[in-house]
Order: structure tokens, then sequence, then C-alpha cells
């Protein structure tokens, strides 16, 4: 963290186009050579109710939110003015002002649209304003995008406010606009963002000393999601088929995959419900397609039984598993890691399944390819665990990051000339599911291939598919189906796909998986730059589990801490399990309000942690360590 | 070569080839309806001249799911109801696959409804066998959708309240562009209604009457039946929907008061199947998508060079 970061948050209802604007404006800071992190906060709702969006903007590359933030657009929530009295949005109109005041840092700037927006009727704003050194300019937006275009672009006249008083070259924004609006609204938006820019550098004194740093990159960057980097992945790894039912968040990726794959002779189906997505799915792969479905915590549940049939049957697939807070429908918009163990165990019997769980943005590309290459390679169901912090918050990544060949290579299958040498049964039957199988893969043969027709079945099978209840042949298979993880296993210890942050060598340890590494990096720095020392591991492999990189990584410190987003301490429970000790070196912080940690929030649950005492913080738990 | 050169191939199909050298374990019990679709789906393939390893035969859970044991084809035994969506898939990313899919009356009726309603909507080209025997077999005689109202058994001993499904009324209406009934008790119709069905550009549903001697007594419950299309008694043309759907509906009263009548009760040859839509619209390549990762030749675009301007 330097000095002179920016951490901007816009607010209004949701519909106002808070989503569109701070992508624009995260974009226009990246393109002035900054790096950016957005972490967007948004109601199960499709008009009304408080949104926003943060954007953190550095020199440094920005890995996490920020602690708080410090400069506010409030734009006013335009749903919220219900002509009828008592009516349903009639009391949430100061919200996206008053709502947001609680976290806004000491010295921070606030621009509010008068338009909507009455500071008078925010109990003690003044006094608090001055007691937090605030720097409040009151703006009518409303009035200047009413006069010089549409109320709606009363967005527009909030970012050349801002723009002004942050300085911020206009161009940026002027050039994102011609290439996203149509001519019509170009103009007028246009005018719009010099007028209130001008108007505001005339006519405030600025007090505040917050202006944005100046910054540039040394290559190309792009800025996405990391429900872009899944969808690109999948992509770059050959996947041309994709099923699935709408589910915030997994939304996104199904949303990208589907505008996609017809541009690229791809197939995408939006089907009647998550049974029939993943069914599908699975269907598709069998024919010899790379196929993917996904869904979030409640349509994934419904998967449950195509997955297993997957691990009986060895049809290659990859899920995807946006987590979003629950149980049942939960918090349907807002962040929690609690269905890992729903993803380890769901579906009857014993679990032949690949999880990985990406940690970043950047790196959701790479587990998407790879969650593909071990779903392929392996004949295995793979699922690709993330959560709707990862999903929905934009990073900027250096272009060259998915610069990779494609790779359509459909892993584990005979071709027809291998066929003819390939073990068949008596009657000439294929052997798919054959005993002596290297790695525990036996390769399938994909329907209309001559001379490889075999029966796949969800019951147990002998290596000619026939359904077979034999106690030795049933031993057989299981035990080769197990052993695939064992061979994906060493596979993945040479591609040593945790993340190591901090110095080799120290005397504490900060564990995470998934979401919150980027926020773990951040604090094992500012821990360390504090004289703590501490090192931090963010684990993308769930199963199979990383024991040998955990067990060398927990037997190289005194304690440790797992940072997770739930109430049960899932991860740091599968961490125990899979090392079966060390249960009195691994204590939990935990958070599962809705929001992601904030870096302060784990320094603080640390050093609280480390001098044995409760957490102060009203929104995290520490659990401390309880032995095996 | 091509990847998949059994498709196509052009020589003289044996019905025998469909019969599997191993004899599965026994589950089906004598005297099972079953055996006479086996037998009627056997004698269709030389018909239709398709090869045991073009055909993807999808089963469901159930008696009926055990008919991949029975026949040899590229098979897949799936899960309780969920054969259509497998099967559709299949369909979708290989389009010059015979596409079966096979289940029973609980498994598609039951279970699978959704995936019913929905497959036939979209008019899949491929074609469905629903084994009905009004009951639930496998799990020991249980009172399926398509069981009588006040049919009794262990799980419903006052006599089941419900109506039956009216299966052909329920593939008509959600947009199946064929719809037949056939009887396990007579293979020769049952044979010329599969080769019909799998013939048929489009959706094909086949309620297809078997008889249960092990837990529905009577084993010729389904005899005498009538065939509609033959039979001076009826006058309906099939290819016109409000007929079709008044001598559907008349075929489904009249089982539960012991009439059967069977046959083809619907044939549109002129919808698009799914397949077509699809590729009209832009949606769906020309080329089978399962050919393009054997074709060493095909260039295979990247997500970087089509999306990430968009991005910068």
């Amino acid at each position: 963290m330097t000095d002179h970061e920016l951490m901007w948050r816009i607010a209004g209802g949701s519909g106002d186009g808070i989503a569109s604007t701070s992508q624009n404006f995260a974009k226009a800071l990246m393109r002035a050579g900054l790096h950016v992190f957005t972490h967007r906060h948004y109601p199960s709702r499709i008009r009304g109710g408080h949104t926003y969006t943060e954007v953190r903007a550095d020199t440094e590359p920005v890995r996490s939110r920020g602690d708080g933030f410090n400069c506010l657009l409030a734009l006013g929530d335009s749903f919220a003015r219900n002509p009828k009295e008592g009516a349903y949005y009639g009391d949430e109109e100061v919200k996206p002002l008053s709502e947001n005041l609680d976290e806004l840092n000491e010295g921070g700037v606030i621009v509010y649209d008068t338009g909507l927006l009455d500071a008078d009727d925010i109990p003690d704003f003044e006094e608090r304003a001055e007691e937090n050194d605030w720097h409040v300019y009151p703006i009518n937006l409303r009035e200047i995008a009413r006069e010089h275009g549409r109320e709606v672009m009363r967005n527009t006249a909030g970012v050349g406010a801002t723009a002004a008083l942050l300085g911020i070259d206009l161009a940026y924004f002027e050039e994102l606009m011609a290439e996203s609006m149509p001519e019509d609204i170009l103009e007028p938006n246009k005018e719009i963002l010099h007028y209130t820019h001008d108007m505001v550098k005339e006519e405030f004194e600025f007090t505040h000393d917050l202006r944005v740093p100046e910054g540039s990159h040394d290559e190309e960057q792009v800025l996405l999601s990391g429900s872009d980097t899944i969808a690109y992945g999948a992509i770059d790894e050959g996947c041309r088929f994709i099923a699935g039912y709408p589910m915030t968040p997994w939304t996104e990726v199904f949303t990208i995959m589907s505008q996609a794959l017809p541009q690229l002779g791809g197939i995408s189906e939006q089907v009647e419900d998550e049974i029939a997505a993943a069914a599908l799915a699975l269907g598709a792969s069998h024919a010899g397609v790379k196929s993917m479905s996904g869904s979030s915590g409640g349509g994934f549940a419904l998967m449950s039984e195509p997955l297993g049939l997957a691990e009986m049957s060895e049809t290659p697939v990859v899920l995807v598993e946006a987590m979003r807070a629950g149980p049942s429908m939960g918090l349907p918009t807002k962040p929690e890691q609690a269905d890992l163990e729903h993803v380890l165990y769901t579906s009857q019997g014993d679990s032949n399944r690949v999880v990985l769980a990406p940690g970043t943005v950047a790196e959701a590309y790479e587990q998407s390819r790879l969650a593909f290459q071990l779903a392929y390679g392996y004949n295995i169901p793979a699922i690709l665990l993330y959560d709707q912090k990862i999903g929905g918050e934009l990073m900027n990544v250096p272009a060259s990051h998915f610069d990779r060949e494609p790779n359509p290579d459909l892993g584990a299958v005979t071709t027809e000339e291998e066929l003819e040498d390939a073990p068949h049964g008596p009657g000439g039957k294929f052997h798919r599911y054959r005993y002596d199988a290297e790695d525990g893969v036996s390769p399938r043969a994909i329907p209309g291939q001559k001379g490889g027709h075999f029966l796949v079945t969800g019951n147990e099978h002998n290596p000619a598919g026939h359904i077979d209840e034999d106690p030795t042949n049933r031993v057989t298979q299981v035990e080769r189906r197990a052993s695939k993880l064992d061979a994906i296993r060493e596979f993945l210890d040479d591609k040593s796909t945790q993340t190591y942050m901090g110095p080799d060598e120290a005397q504490y340890g900060l564990i995470t998986f998934g979401s919150q590494q980027g926020t773990v990096a951040e604090a094992v720095d500012r821990l360390n730059d504090a004289g703590h020392s501490v090192k931090g591991i963010g684990v993308s492999d769930m199963m199979p589990y990383p024991v040998e990189e955990m067990t060398e990584f927990l037997e190289s410190v005194d304690e440790a801490l797992v940072v997770e987003m739930n109430s049960s301490g899932q991860f740091r429970g599968l961490t125990q399990k899979e090392l079966g000790r060390f249960g009195d070196k691994l204590s939990s912080l935990l958070k599962y309000n809705g929001e992601p940690f904030e870096p302060a929030e784990i320094v603080t649950g640390f050093e609280a942690s480390i001098e044995g005492q409760d957490v102060p913080d009203q929104q995290t738990t520490y659990v401390p360590a309880a032995g095996d | 070569m091509s990847a998949f050169s059994a498709i196509g191939e052009d020589r003289e199909i044996d019905r025998e080839e469909f019969t599997p050298t191993l004899e599965p374990q026994a589950t089906w019990c004598p005297g099972c309806g079953d055996f006479g679709v086996l037998k009627a789906l056997k004698q269709a393939m030389p018909e239709i001249g398709r090869n045991p390893d073009e055909v993807l035969l999808v089963t469901g859970i159930g008696c009926s799911g055990k008919l991949n044991s029975y026949f040899e084809c590229y098979g897949y035994h799936s899960i309780h109801g969920r054969s259509l969506p497998i099967a559709r898939a299949a369909k979708l990313a290989n389009p010059e696959l015979e596409v079966i899919a096979a289940g029973g009356d609980g498994d598609g009726y039951g279970i699978g409804g959704n995936h019913f309603m929905h497959t036939a909507r979209e008019n899949h080209d491929m074609t469905y066998i629903v084994f009905d025997n009004e009951i639930f077999g496998l799990t020991k005689g249980q009172t399926s959708p398509t069981s009588p109202k006040g049919h009794k058994s262990k799980t419903q001993p006052h006599g089941s309240a419900k109506d039956p499904i009216r299966p052909l009324s329920l593939a008509l209406t959600s947009g199946a562009s064929y719809v037949a009934r056939t009887a396990a008790v007579n293979p020769n119709q049952a044979k010329e209604i599969l080769v019909e069905a799998m013939q048929h550009d489009g959706f094909a549903h086949i309620d297809f009457l078997t008889q249960c001697p092990t837990w529905n007594k009577d084993a010729r419950q389904y005899v005498p039946y009538i065939d509609v299309n033959e039979s001076d008694d009826y006058d309906f043309d099939p290819t016109n929907k409000d007929e079709a759907a008044a001598m559907a509906t008349e075929a489904e009263q009249s089982l539960y008061e012991g009439e059967v009548l069977t046959g083809r009760f619907y044939v549109d040859s002129d919808r698009l199947s799914y397949s077509e839509e699809k590729q009209a619209i832009g949606e769906m390549p020309e080329e089978p998508l399962a050919e393009r990762y054997f074709d060493e030749d095909y260039e295979w675009e990247r997500a970087h060079d089509m999306f990430l301007d968009r991005h910068k």
C-alpha cells in the first residue's frame, strides 16, 4: 500500500448504471497507467436498493479491496423516489450517501447529487464531516444531466466532477464513451462530462489532498473479471459446449460463454434445470466434445446426481461452482466460501473428482485450463470452485498472460487405428474399462468410431462396461478409479499450483484458499512491514489435496491462521483431515457477513491470534486451535 | 480415415450384430413386454441401415434401462429420468449419430417428466421409446404415473387418487413432431413404427405398451389391440394436429376402458428439427462438432484473438 492510493466508491440504486460507470472508471485509470481492482456490492434486486462499487487504484499492483475507502460519489437511488407516500422504496432515499459514511476514511472526499440526496436528512452529517475531516462537494448532478442531455446521464456528470477533483484527464473517459455509446447519446454525455468538470474546477475551492497519482505500465494490460478469465480459459482449452440454467453468480460465466461460443462454432444450451444442464454436458462430452456446465450452490445441489454418474462412468466434464452465501438461497449476491464441503463430497459413494479453487482473477484462467486438462486427461469430472467475489471483481492483468496456444486435445481417447489394437473381450467388444490401465486411466472410444462400441453405466461394471456385481471386479474397479487421483496429485505436484507469499522462512503462517488469496497476500506484506515474521500460502488444489506441500509449510511454522469466508472453518477442517495432524497449530479467522475480508481485518485477526486475544472487530470471528 | 468411419458405412446390416455375445445377467422376467421392444428394435435396425457403432442408445433406470444389456451398440445406461438430456446433447455434438433414448413410464413421465416436455418442445432429432407398463417393475410393483386411478399398491394401499398422465397428449402439446403408440404384443407394427420414428427428422415419441406379467398380473393386458391407421372405424388425418389430438385423447381414454388403440397419431414432416433451427440462427456449426477434435487441420480459435480487445 502506498500513501497516494485512490479508493473510489460510487453508490446508487441497482439499475442506475453503477456497474457500467465503475467499469469505465476503472478502465480509464488502467489506461492512465495505474493498477486497479474493483469490489462490487449489490442487493438481490433488479431496481433500487443500495448498491456500490469500489475502485482501488495505485501505481503498485493492487491485490485486494482496501480498508474502507477515501472518495465517495453518491449518485442517489433514482428508484427510491416513489411518488406514492409510504411506498416500498420510500425510506431509502438517502442510503447511497448515509450507508457509506461508516467506511469512509478520515480526510475523505464526498461528492453527492443534491438533485436526489439531501444531507439534511442524515443526522449529524455536518458534525461527522467535521470530525472526520471529510471534504464535501454538493453538486446538482441531476439538474446538469437534465439540462445538457437526459437525467440518466447524471453518472457522467458525477464522473466529470470526480475527475476534476482528483485530476484525471477527461480524454480517457471520452475515449471509452466513444467506444461504447451510439452517436446520439455520445454527444450529450461528452458535453455533460466537460461541463461538470469545468464547473467544479471553477466554482469550488479544493480543500482535499487526494489526487490520482501518475503511473505507467511496462506492457499492455486488460481489465477482466474472474468470470471472464474462467470463460476464456475454457475456450482456449478447446471447450465448445456449455449447458446451464441461470443462477447468480454463475450466470456471468454462462452468459460470457453463450455469447462467445456461437462465434467459435460452438454450442450453448440454456435448459430446463441444473440436472439437465449437467446431463447435457455429459452427453456432449461422451459424443466427443469438450464440455462444461456449472451453477451456484442451490443449482449445484441438483447436479449431484449427474456428477456421480460422471465419476462412475468416467465421463470427463468440467463443472464450475460459483459460491454465494448459503444455506439454501442464502444471500444471492454476496460472497461466501461455504460450499467447499458440498462440492467435495456431494453425490453418493466415494468421491473421484478434481476440485480446484483459483485464488485470483488471473489464476482463474490457468485453473480453468487445468480443470479441462485434468478432466479430459484422466476421464474424471473436474470442478472449478470460486465465489461471487472472484467472479465479479475486475483486475488489470497483462494481456500477454492470455497469449497461449489453444489446446483442443481430447485427452484419454482412442483413435480408430488404436481401437484395432486395443484390448477387446470375447466377441470383439472393446474393453473401455480395462483393469491394467496406466495411472488408472483407460482411454474411451467416441460413438461413431468403428469397433469401439461399449456400454457406459452408472452401475458397477466390468471391463466391457457390462453391469457386474462380482466382488473381485468391484474391488479392482474401485481401486483403479481411485488411483487416478494419486496420478493427478503427482502431476499437480510437478506444477506447484499453490501460491506462496512473504519470506521463505517465517515464524507464523497464514493459510487461505480461493478468493481471499490477494487480501491475505497484502496482509502478509503489511505484517512483515510491521515487524512480524509471517509467510502465507494460497491453496488451489482442494481434491486431490497437496499433502506434501502443506505438510512442509506447516512443519516450518510455529502456528498458522486459516483465513476463510464461512462460519464453520471448512478449509481448516479439510486441512486437518487430509494431513491427519497439526490440529494444535491451526486456528481460524472467519468472516461470514456477506462481505469479503479487508486486509486490515486479517492483520488485526493475526495479531489478536498470536496474542491469544479475541478479535476486536465485530464482523470477524477468531477460533483458536483445538488439537486433533 | 475419418474419425467416425462407422457412420454411414455402406454395407448390409445383420440384426444379429445388435445381439450381445455375452448373455446379460437375467433381469427381465419371463413373458416381459420388454422382450417385444428388443425384438422390434433389432428388426428395425437393418431397415434403417444403421450399424452398432453409429447408434447411441441412452437409457434411464429400471427394467427398461437394462435394454442396453440386451442390445449391442454405443450404450449409455444413465440415471433415473435423465436419458433425454444426455441423448440430446450427444445428438447436438454429433448430429450424424443415430440417437435413441429409452426409459420406463416412471422414468420418462415421472422423474424425467420435465425433460420429456422440454425435449419435445425443442424437437430434437431423435427417437424416444417409453416402455409403458403402468407400474414400477424393478422396485417391485409400486403405482406409476400411468397407473389407472384407483390402482392399489403397497405405496398406494387405498388406491391411487390421481388421474394418470396422458403421454400422447402431453407429447403432442409439448411439441413432439412424431407421436405414436405401439405394443410389445405386436412386434410387426412396433417394428414399422420404430423404423418410421428413426427415419423421422425431429423428436419422435413412442409410447410403447409393455405388459408386466409379474406386477401387473394380466400378461395380456394390451390384447386385443386395434391399429387406428388400419381400422375402418377410425378416420383421421395424422398430419392434422387437431384431429391427431382428438384421436390421441380417445386412445388414452379407451386404454383405461380396456380398448387398446395404437398407431401413429401425429406426424409433422415439415417442422425443422432443433439442430436445423439452431443452424439457421447461427448457433450451431454445419459440420459435426465432434469431428473437429480429430481434424488435425482445424484451426482452433483463441479467446485472446477474438475477445481480449474489448478488455483493453
